[in-house]
């Protein structure tokens, strides 16, 4: 895990190296700094000699100054060096998750897609920033302290030497039983997030309802975990601090206690009892700051974990080794086709596909709820690859093809479709970036959107807010269609595109389809039998499987489901007359 | 907002200050207990400051000087120390864990106010607040607060306990000195003033750039099945380095200031050692001050105690900024205005008296009653039956711009009202104002003769069940998401529920049937089965008044057709408001309203708008030519 994430330091890895040497170079001058205060006591002030007072005094602010800058030096390059890295981790999974084929983002989930890509990152960013300078700085300051003390007095050096052991104990029970109640707190987090947005999602629902007191209960219950989880967890980082300072007061009490006796009897100086103490708080806290870094390095351990994962993800769509780019028409067939999400044979949710679609044909789609329309559709621009069979598109094996050429020519709008922030042109070019103004307006017309677009203030400038917001169903799914013509496919695919759109404006856009690109194969699924019955062939799905394929007479005549569904829709204007 | 100020910035700190300090009401005791023992706890810390000090001149100097040391009176200041040191330290631990019950106490409560108060705020502050900014209120802007109140006030409460202790110490000492290091500390000061407005404005920056990657991850990774269909990836991530760059960039900046900031402080702490060294020496040496060189010594000591607090601060200050400007924007959401609700007429079971009469029941019957307080204390109670009038509404989102245009309709109990029309005609904006989300500018809504406006809006909303296209369930098992329409009710109520909607099926199909755990965006089912399942939500409820908004749009129409027989069989005798752009759905409404640009331009029955070979005509035969 640790070398998948190393990998996104890249053109960082010198600021990541110079920052910790820098540190190096800092910690070193201020150990130097308390020896020649010590020195500056002693032989300076305690002697009245000013002259000795201005050399030590010059030689102490210049190793104060050569602090200062290896100080800034490696705050400038850790902080390079952090944002950096985290700017390399969001590039590389940004970049990883392009590659993600459909059941690759279904597998994880948008929202958790999202949290890896922003709080993740943010976390293991800190961490990283802790590590190449506190996680550096901490050991060496106790070692080069260490060093010093033993050098002005090793005889004292051993009382903190005996203290460290019991502060690493103390410190490291501390980590053992906060850092449970902590990794649990984080999950509970996790529940209250989505308490709070599915409230906010389904605030209509909540107070139609009138289940505001329900769901502030449910909001409670979980915040009552969090009170007492984190209190919990926090009460026991609490005896971090007092450890630390009981053990630092007990070494400096029993340091001062012989090293008075010491001085007293001329075997040590009073400039250096100051620099014993001193060395003696720098231990200390480093220590300090290495229990510190422990509780932040094993939070920060499940956010690289996450991320790790999403970088490891085995992408399960990839072309072949000399892919075809062109395709040659509109043709469709399944052969023998079985599908399963879980790529489980026993979970299969189309079996056996057979079909034949010609180029240019205009195929219907109908089926029940649940019937895998959408799955079967699906598989014509490989976003999805069979578990069994063979799918072609003019008459080649659809993962023959280079992914991009497929579905360039197979344009498909989604059911669950989105608009970009951005304007109507804009959302519009993602079918074709180099389409001319005229080309757009002609692809709208086609889709039926002319007209409302014409209606907006600044008409194909209009700002389309974050998911569409500001135009109503019935319109997005237009502009959608709109899009995905601008690409002049050889198949066109709409998965219940028209669901919002009004029956008459259903109608003229079928037309239009009709008309305009009658070489382009049309796929329809729809509920409204009069959305399919026009069309060349119309398939009827049923659990999985075409229970049905033919024209709109044939299938009144031979498909029970068909004629069902078609009186259902019909039968009010029956009996009505 | 009106108001530009950059995120970040504080527009009146006072005020938020004073509002949470409010919270510390009910803490009063133990408050006290952590100011006593945070002053304990620094008078122990400035006393291990000034130890040194103690020791060399109290004892070591003295005792170095006499010619047969007596050990003893240093040992009993020690082991005193000891004892003092001690309890320091067991204060710090007590403030410690009692704050972290404050603090995670008043964190608890203001988010519980918050959400609490969310939950009555009107169906158009959620229009115009977007989700991932109101989120971040219960995540960063509470965890800001909670770094602030258990970890910055604690340090810099103690930290300027320090300052006094050591300033008087300093003076009593040597006031030349003293007013030398309140020179240098001034410099100090200066310049971290200078460094942390800098960082400052980069770490607004940064926050804003933070923001916007987010954002644009947020929006392309939702879309993301889009950009595959579209090969869109290569723009994608085009888009994507230009913002992560400049991020990049903030992020970079305000991590300099940040990191530097420490070196600065503590190396001039360093040099101000040196100076006071000097200048010391050079009292002693011109003889302007009586300062000796055990004095010079422990001063030095002292001066560097002196400093260090300054830095720790000027370490806070940056997180305690930020908590206020989380906090203040917790209280502007905790300020917006709830829903107003004048209403006083409730709804309660009812029964008939002896003579006939309306009147409360303390039991649960199968009968509903308006129950009606008058100006002059009398009591009338109506029955409830569902009848509904709609006269001469007028309506606007946005003051200004009308989009209902003189709606008059009436609903008689049991009837089922169609609204047809184009998207954007207004027929979910109907529905809205019978249940009040939105308020009408003109007109007036009646209820079983009641102007709705004096109904209590709970009450309104319990009597009216409500299915809408955009299904919203709850994480939980099925059956949960079901009970969501009436609390109490039982499992069986909820199948039957669940039958009548036609959803019963495929819920035994599921892998633990009633049991199984669906997520709020009902990831393992299809859009068809959760309005199944909403449907059934609703039937539980049992309202007298229904209203479906496009509530089967995703349901084939062969399912459809069974829904609606179950529906027709649950609705006998209760009033329906269908909207739907299938008009297969509506046909056997007993009233179509076809509205257009917020108008209803024809109204009546199937039959009778055939007839008339209108705009429902030339729906209807648009739909189904072949006929």
């Amino acid at each position: 895990m640790i070398k998948k994430l190393a990998g996104s330091i890249r053109e960082y890895k010198t600021a990541s190296l110079l920052a910790p040497l820098f540190v190096t170079l800092e910690v070193i001058m201020e150990v130097l700094l308390p020896f020649l205060m010590a020195d500056l006591i002693d032989n300076g002030v305690n002697k009245g000699d000013m002259e000795h007072i201005l050399k030590t005094g010059a030689m102490l602010s210049g190793v104060a100054f050569a602090a200062l800058i290896f100080g800034i030096f490696s705050g400038k390059f850790a902080a390079e060096a952090s944002a950096g890295f985290a700017k390399n981790l969001r590039h590389d999974l940004y970049y990883r998750i392009q590659e993600y084929s459909f059941s690759n983002i279904d597998k994880f989930s948008t929202s958790s897609l999202v949290t890896r890509m922003t709080t993740d990152v943010t976390n293991v960013q800190n961490s990283y920033q802790m590590i190449i300078r506190i996680a550096v700085r901490a050991p060496f300051m106790m070692i080069f302290a260490m060093i010093m003390s033993f050098n002005v007095n090793a005889g004292l050096s051993m009382v903190f030497v005996a203290f460290i052991p019991v502060i690493a104990l103390a410190l490291g029970l501390v980590i053992k039983f906060a850092h449970p109640v902590f990794k649990r707190v984080f999950r509970i987090y996790d529940k209250l997030n989505n308490v709070v947005q599915e409230n906010l999602h389904g605030i209509r629902v909540v107070k139609s309802f009138v289940r505001e007191e329900h769901e502030t209960k449910k909001f409670r219950d979980i915040s009552d975990e969090i009170y007492r989880d984190f209190s919990k967890a926090e009460k026991i980082v609490a005896f971090n601090m007092p450890i630390m300072q009981i053990c630092v007061y007990a070494c400096i009490l029993i340091i001062s206690w012989f090293a008075s006796r010491q001085i007293v009897f001329g075997t040590m100086t009073q400039g250096e009892l100051v620099s014993m103490m001193t060395y003696v708080m720098q231990i200390l806290m480093s220590l300090m700051f290495i229990s510190m870094i422990m509780v932040m390095i094993t939070l920060s351990k499940a956010s690289a974990e996450r991320i790790a994962e999403v970088l490891n993800e085995e992408i399960d769509l990839r072309n072949t080794d000399s892919p075809l780019n062109e395709i040659k028409d509109g043709s469709i067939s399944f052969e023998n086709v079985s599908f399963s999400y879980a790529k489980d044979e026993n979970k299969l949710c189309l079996k056996d596909i057979n079909l034949k679609i010609n180029s240019g044909e205009t195929i219907g789609i109908i089926g029940g709820t649940g019937s895998s329309k959408s799955s079967l559709v699906q598989l014509i621009p490989r976003l999805y690859d069979a578990t069994k069979g063979i799918v072609r598109v003019g008459g080649e094996d659809v993962r023959d093809y280079d992914i991009e050429a497929l579905r360039n020519s197979v344009a498909m709008v989604l059911q669950k479709n989105v608009l970009f922030s951005g304007t109507i042109k804009e959302n519009l070019r993602w079918g074709n970036k180099d389409a001319s103004d005229e080309e757009i307006e002609k692809t709208c017309r086609l889709a039926q959107a002319e007209d409302f677009i014409q209606r907006m203030p600044e008409k194909y400038d209009t700002y389309i807010e974050q998911g569409g917001t500001n135009v109503s169903g019935g319109q997005r799914q237009r502009l959608c269609i709109a899009r995905a013509l601008l690409k002049k496919p050889k198949i066109l695919i709409l998965d219940d595109s028209t669901s919002a759109v009004d029956t008459k404006t259903d109608k003229l856009i079928r037309r239009a389809f009709l008309e305009e690109i009658p070489d382009t194969t049309k796929i329809i699924i729809a509920q409204r039998i009069s959305s399919v019955e026009e069309a060349d062939k119309i398939i009827v799905m049923d659990k999985g499987m075409v229970s049905a394929f033919g024209t709109h007479k044939e299938l009144l005549e031979s498909s029970r489901i068909y004629r069902e569904v078609y009186e259902s829709q019909k039968k009010g204007s029956d009996e009505n007359g | 907002m009106a108001d530009m100020k950059p995120k970040g910035q504080l527009k009146n700190p006072g005020k938020v200050i004073k509002r949470l300090m409010s919270y510390l009401r009910g803490y009063n005791l133990r408050f006290v207990v952590v100011l006593i023992c945070i002053v304990i706890s620094a008078a122990a810390g400035a006393l291990s400051a000034m130890f040194i000090q103690i020791l060399i001149d109290g004892y070591i100097v003295p005792l170095t000087m006499a010619s047969n040391p007596d050990f003893t009176g240093l040992l009993r200041m020690i082991l005193i120390m000891g004892a003092a040191l001690l309890t320091g330290a067991l204060a710090g631990l007590a403030y410690n864990r009692i704050m972290v019950s404050i603090s995670q106490g008043i964190q608890k409560k203001i988010r519980d106010e918050m959400f609490e108060h969310m939950q009555t705020l009107p169906i158009s502050y959620f229009d115009t607040h977007s989700h991932g900014d109101i989120m971040s209120h219960y995540t960063n802007d509470i965890d800001t607060l909670r770094q602030m109140m258990s970890i910055s006030l604690p340090q810099m409460f103690s930290s300027v306990i320090t300052i006094i202790t050591v300033f008087v110490a300093m003076i009593t000492m040597n006031l030349y000195l003293t007013l030398f290091v309140l020179l240098f500390v001034g410099i100090m000061l200066f310049i971290t003033k200078k460094i942390a407005s800098r960082s400052a404005v980069n770490f607004v920056a940064q926050q804003k750039e933070i923001g916007e990657v987010n954002g644009f991850i947020e929006e392309m990774i939702n879309g993301q099945k889009v950009v595959k269909v579209f090969c869109h990836e290569e723009e994608a991530k085009k888009d994507f380095d230009a913002r992560n760059e400049a991020l990049c960039k903030s992020a970079t900046a305000a991590n300099t200031y940040a990191n530097i900031l420490m070196p600065i402080m503590n190396n001039l702490g360093n040099l101000q050692y040196v100076l006071v060294a000097i200048v010391g020496g050079a009292l002693a040496f011109f003889g302007l001050s009586p300062v000796t060189a055990g004095i010079i010594a422990s001063f030095l000591q002292l001066s560097k105690n002196f400093t260090r607090p300054f830095s720790e601060i000027s370490q806070q200050l940056n997180a305690v900024i930020m908590a206020l400007a989380g906090a203040e924007r917790i209280f502007e959401l905790m300020d917006e205005k709830s829903e107003e609700d004048n209403g006083y007429v409730t709804l309660v079971n009812a029964r008939y008296d002896e003579s006939d009469n309306i009147t409360e029941a303390e039991e649960c019957t199968e009968m509903w009653g308006w129950k009606h307080p008058h100006g002059d204390g009398t009591l009338t109670y109506t029955k409830l039956t569902g009848n509904i009038m709609m006269n001469e509404v007028d309506f606007a989102y946005v003051p200004g711009k009308t989009v209902l245009h003189n709606v008059s309709l009436t609903a008689n109990p049991g009837q089922k009202i169609a609204f047809v029309g184009a998207t954007g005609a207004g027929k979910t904006t109907i529905t809205n104002l019978i249940n009040r989300f939105y308020d009408i500018e003109d007109g007036k809504i009646r209820y079983d003769g009641i102007n709705i406006n004096k109904i209590k809006k709970p009450d309104l909303r319990r009597s009216l069940g409500v299915v809408l296209q955009d299904v919203h369930l709850f994480t939980g098992t099925v059956m949960e998401n079901i009970r969501y329409g009436k609390l109490d009710a039982t499992d069986e109520e909820c199948i039957a529920a669940a039958k009548l909607a036609n959803a019963h099926d495929f819920i035994s199909m599921l892998p633990e049937g009633y049991n199984t755990v669906i997520t709020g965006d009902g990831g393992q089912l299809s859009q068809g089965q959760c309005q199944l399942i909403s449907i059934a939500r609703a039937a539980v409820a049992d309202p007298p008044v229904m209203i479906l908004d496009e509530a089967t749009s995703s349901i084939d129409t062969r399912t459809e057709a069974l829904v609606q027989k179950g529906m027709d069989g649950l609705m006998y005798g209760r009033t329906v408001f269908v909207i739907a752009h299938r008009l297969s759905t509506v046909r056997n409404s007993d009233k179509i309203m076809v509205l257009d640009l917020g108008r209803v331009i024809e109204c009546g029955t199937h039959d009778e708008l055939i007839s008339r070979k209108g705009k429902y005509y030339q729906l209807y035969t648009g739909a189904f030519e072949l006929s």
